[in-house]
C-alpha cells in the first residue's frame, strides 16, 4: 500500500465518519446533548439502507436510511423530553432497543452481503467509468454526501430554527423568554441529527458492501474522538461553517493517523481504544491543564510554610 | 389588565419542608401601573413573578392577563406578552451566541427558516446605540464577553424588544455596581415610559420603591399586607414603610439585605 492510497482510504473512510461527526456536532455541540443512541442508530442506518438496496433500490436506501435514523432520534428525543427520562439513559435505552430492531431488519440474521447488489456507489462506478475519477468513485459519493450537509448546517444554523437550537443548549430559559418552546428544537435537533447518523452507516456499509450488526459499535466515541480534534483545529469560538469544516477534517486526521499507525503494526483492534484515549484526552486535558497552577499554589504555599516554622 | 384570583402554591407539599409561598393572594393590576413589591426574604415576591411568568403552575386560582384566561397556558406562550428579568444577568441571554443572534431570537421575526435580514441588523445596531455603551459595534461578538451591566441592558433590550404587555423585574440591578444599577435602572423607567409597559419590579431598595412607580405592595408570608398607591403613598417615608410593617406582623422587617436609604 502505496502512500497515496493510504490517504485515499483515511479520506474515504474519513468523509463516510465525518457524516456521524456532524451528527454529533449538533446534537452535542449545538444542542448540547450527549446522544448515546449514535451507535445504534448508525447501524439501524446501515441494516435498512442495505436492505432497501438489495431489494433494488439504491438511491431510495439513502433516504430510508436517513429517514429511519430521524426516527430514531425522534424516539430518543420525546423520551427526554416529554417522558422525564435523562437524556443520557434515553440514549442507552433507544440503542439497546435498536439492538434487537436492527437484527429484525436484517430479516433475523447479523450478517448481510451486498456483494451482488447495485448500490449508490456501484452506480457511481458505472457512470464515471471512463473519466480520469474512476478510480475515486467512492471518494466522489462520499464527498457529495459531505458537501450537502456542510452546506445544509451552514445555512440551516442561520436561521431562526437554527438559532432557536443552538440557544437550547446554551441557555434554554432564554429560549423560553423568546417564546419559544425547548422542547420542540430538542426533538427537531435530535431528528435531523441522526438522520445523519443514519446516512453515515448507510454509505459505510455499501461502501464495504456488507453490514454486521457490529458496524456501528463504538461509533460515538470515535466520531467524538474525530470532534475533538477538529475543535483542536478550528477552535469552538468561530463561525458555524469553519467548524463544521473542522469537524469533517478531524474525521479525515483521525483516520489518517489510525491508518499509518496499522501501517506500524498496530493490530486493528485498537481502534476503539485509540478512540477511548483521544476523548478522554481532548476532554480530560484542558481540565487537568486548569489545575496545575493550583497545585502550584498548593506546593509553593506548602514549601513557604515549612521554611517560616523552621 | 391583570387580574389574580385567589391564588395558592405550595412547593415539596407533604413533606416536612412543604412551604406556603403563596397564600389567597389576589391582584389587580391597571393598564400602565408601575407597581413597586418589597418584602422579607421568603415573602413569596419571586413566587409570584414565577406564578405569572408560568414557570410552575399554582395550585388554586386563576390568572388573567387582558381579558384572556393564562392559568394554565405554558411559559413560553406566556413570554410573548410578559417580558422578565432577573437578578443574575448571566440568566437572560445565551453566551455561546452573538449580540445579534442572541437579538434575532428575541425579536421573534420571522419564520422558522428565514435568516436575519439586512433590515433587522439596522434595527439591532440602532437600538443597542440607545443604550450608550458601544454595543452596537460588538454585534458579532458573542455576549458572554459583555459585562454584567452589558448583559442586562442587553436583556432589557431582548424582553422588551416587541413590546410586551406586563413587564416583570426581579431585583433586576441588584446584582449590578451601583453606576451601572443606576444606568440600567433609568434606562428601564424610560422604556417603560415610552412604550407604557405595565410593570412590576421587586426591589430591595426601600427608597427606590417608595420613588419609582405609582404603586407598592408589601408582602410577607405568601400575602400582600399593604398595597399603597395615590395620596397615601405620595407622603410616606421609609421609616413609615418599616412601622407600617411592624404593624402588621408584630416583629421587625429583616432588614439584613434592605437599603434603608
Amino acid at each position: 500500500m502505496n502512500a497515496l492510497s493510504l490517504v485515499q482510504t483515511a479520506l474515504e473512510l474519513g468523509l463516510i465518519s465525518s457524516l456521524t461527526v456532524l451528527a454529533l456536532f449538533l446534537s452535542y455541540s449545538c444542542l448540547n446533548v450527549c446522544d448515546l443512541s449514535t451507535d445504534g442508530c448508525f447501524t439501524l442506518g446501515a441494516a435498512v439502507g442495505a436492505v432497501v438496496a438489495i431489494a433494488g433500490h439504491p438511491y431510495l436506501s439513502i433516504a430510508a436510511a436517513m429517514g429511519v435514523g430521524g426516527l430514531s432520534g425522534l424516539v430518543t428525543a420525546i423520551l427526554q423530553t416529554k417522558m422525564g427520562v435523562d437524556s443520557l439513559l434515553a440514549g442507552i435505552v433507544v440503542n439497546t432497543g435498536l439492538y434487537s430492531v436492527n437484527i429484525a431488519v436484517m430479516g433475523n440474521s447479523s450478517l448481510l452481503n451486498m456483494n451482488q447488489t447495485e448500490t449508490v456507489f456501484s452506480r457511481m462506478k458505472d457512470l464515471l467509468a471512463d473519466t480520469p475519477l474512476k478510480e475515486q468513485y467512492k471518494t466522489v459519493v462520499v464527498l457529495a454526501a459531505v458537501v450537502c450537509v456542510v452546506l445544509f448546517l451552514t445555512l440551516f444554523l442561520a436561521t431562526r430554527m437554527g438559532l432557536a437550537i443552538r440557544a437550547t443548549g446554551n441557555n434554554p430559559d432564554m429560549v423560553r423568554s423568546s417564546s419559544i418552546d425547548p422542547v420542540y428544537t430538542t426533538i427537531i435537533g435530535l431528528c435531523i441529527a441522526n438522520s445523519f447518523t443514519g446516512l453515515s452507516g448507510c454509505l459505510l456499509a455499501q461502501s464495504q458492501k456488507s453490514v454486521n450488526i457490529d458496524i456501528g459499535t463504538g461509533m460515538l466515541t470515535v466520531a467524538l474522538a474525530s470532534l475533538l480534534i477538529g475543535n483542536a483545529f478550528a477552535g469552538t469560538g468561530r463561525r458555524i461553517p469553519v467548524r463544521a469544516v473542522g469537524a469533517v477534517f478531524g474525521a479525515f486526521v483521525f483516520r489518517l493517523v489510525y491508518t499509518i499507525a496499522l501501517r506500524f503494526e498496530m493490530p486493528a483492534f485498537m481502534l476503539k481504544f485509540v478512540s477511548s484515549v483521544i476523548v478522554v484526552a481532548a476532554i480530560a486535558g484542558p481540565y487537568i491543564r486548569s489545575q496545575i497552577p493550583v497545585l502550584q499554589r498548593r506546593l509553593q504555599h506548602r514549601s513557604g510554610k515549612g521554611e517560616g516554622h523552621a | 389588565m391583570l387580574e389574580l384570583s385567589h391564588l395558592y402554591k405550595t412547593f415539596n407539599p407533604g413533606t416536612t419542608n412543604a412551604k406556603e409561598a403563596l397564600s389567597d393572594l389576589s391582584l389587580s393590576v391597571a393598564d400602565g401601573d408601575f407597581i413597586t413589591l418589597i418584602g422579607a426574604n421568603g415573602a413569596g415576591k419571586s413566587t409570584l413573578f414565577g406564578a405569572i411568568a408560568g414557570s410552575f403552575l399554582t395550585d388554586q386560582g386563576s390568572i388573567t392577563l387582558d381579558g384572556d384566561d393564562i392559568t394554565l397556558t405554558p411559559e413560553h406562550h406566556r413570554a410573548k406578552y410578559i417580558g422578565r428579568l432577573f437578578q443574575d444577568p448571566m440568566l437572560g441571554s445565551a453566551p455561546g451566541m452573538t449580540i445579534e443572534e442572541n437579538l434575532a431570537l428575541a425579536s421573534g421575526r420571522g419564520g422558522w427558516l428565514s435568516r436575519i435580514s439586512k433590515v433587522d441588523k439596522k434595527e439591532f445596531c440602532e437600538r443597542l446605540a440607545a443604550l450608550d455603551m458601544g454595543l452596537e459595534d460588538r454585534m458579532q461578538q458573542p455576549v458572554g464577553l459583555l459585562s454584567g451591566g452589558q448583559r442586562q441592558a442587553l436583556t432589557l433590550m431582548m424582553a422588551t424588544f416587541s413590546v410586551p404587555k406586563l413587564l416583570l423585574l426581579d431585583e433586576h440591578t441588584a446584582a449590578l455596581d451601583p453606576k451601572t444599577a443606576e444606568k440600567v435602572l433609568a434606562l428601564t423607567e424610560e422604556i417603560v415610559a415610552k412604550h407604557h409597559i405595565t410593570c412590576l419590579m421587586i426591589t430591595h431598595n426601600m427608597q427606590s420603591a417608595l420613588d419609582l412607580g405609582n404603586r407598592t405592595l408589601m408582602m410577607d408570608q405568601g400575602r400582600i399586607l399593604y398595597d399603597i398607591s395615590g395620596e397615601k403613598r405620595r407622603g410616606l417615608t421609609v421609616a413609615d414603610l418599616l412601622t407600617l410593617f411592624k404593624e402588621a406582623v408584630g416583629k421587625e422587617l429583616d432588614t439584613d439585605r434592605m437599603l434603608l436609604s
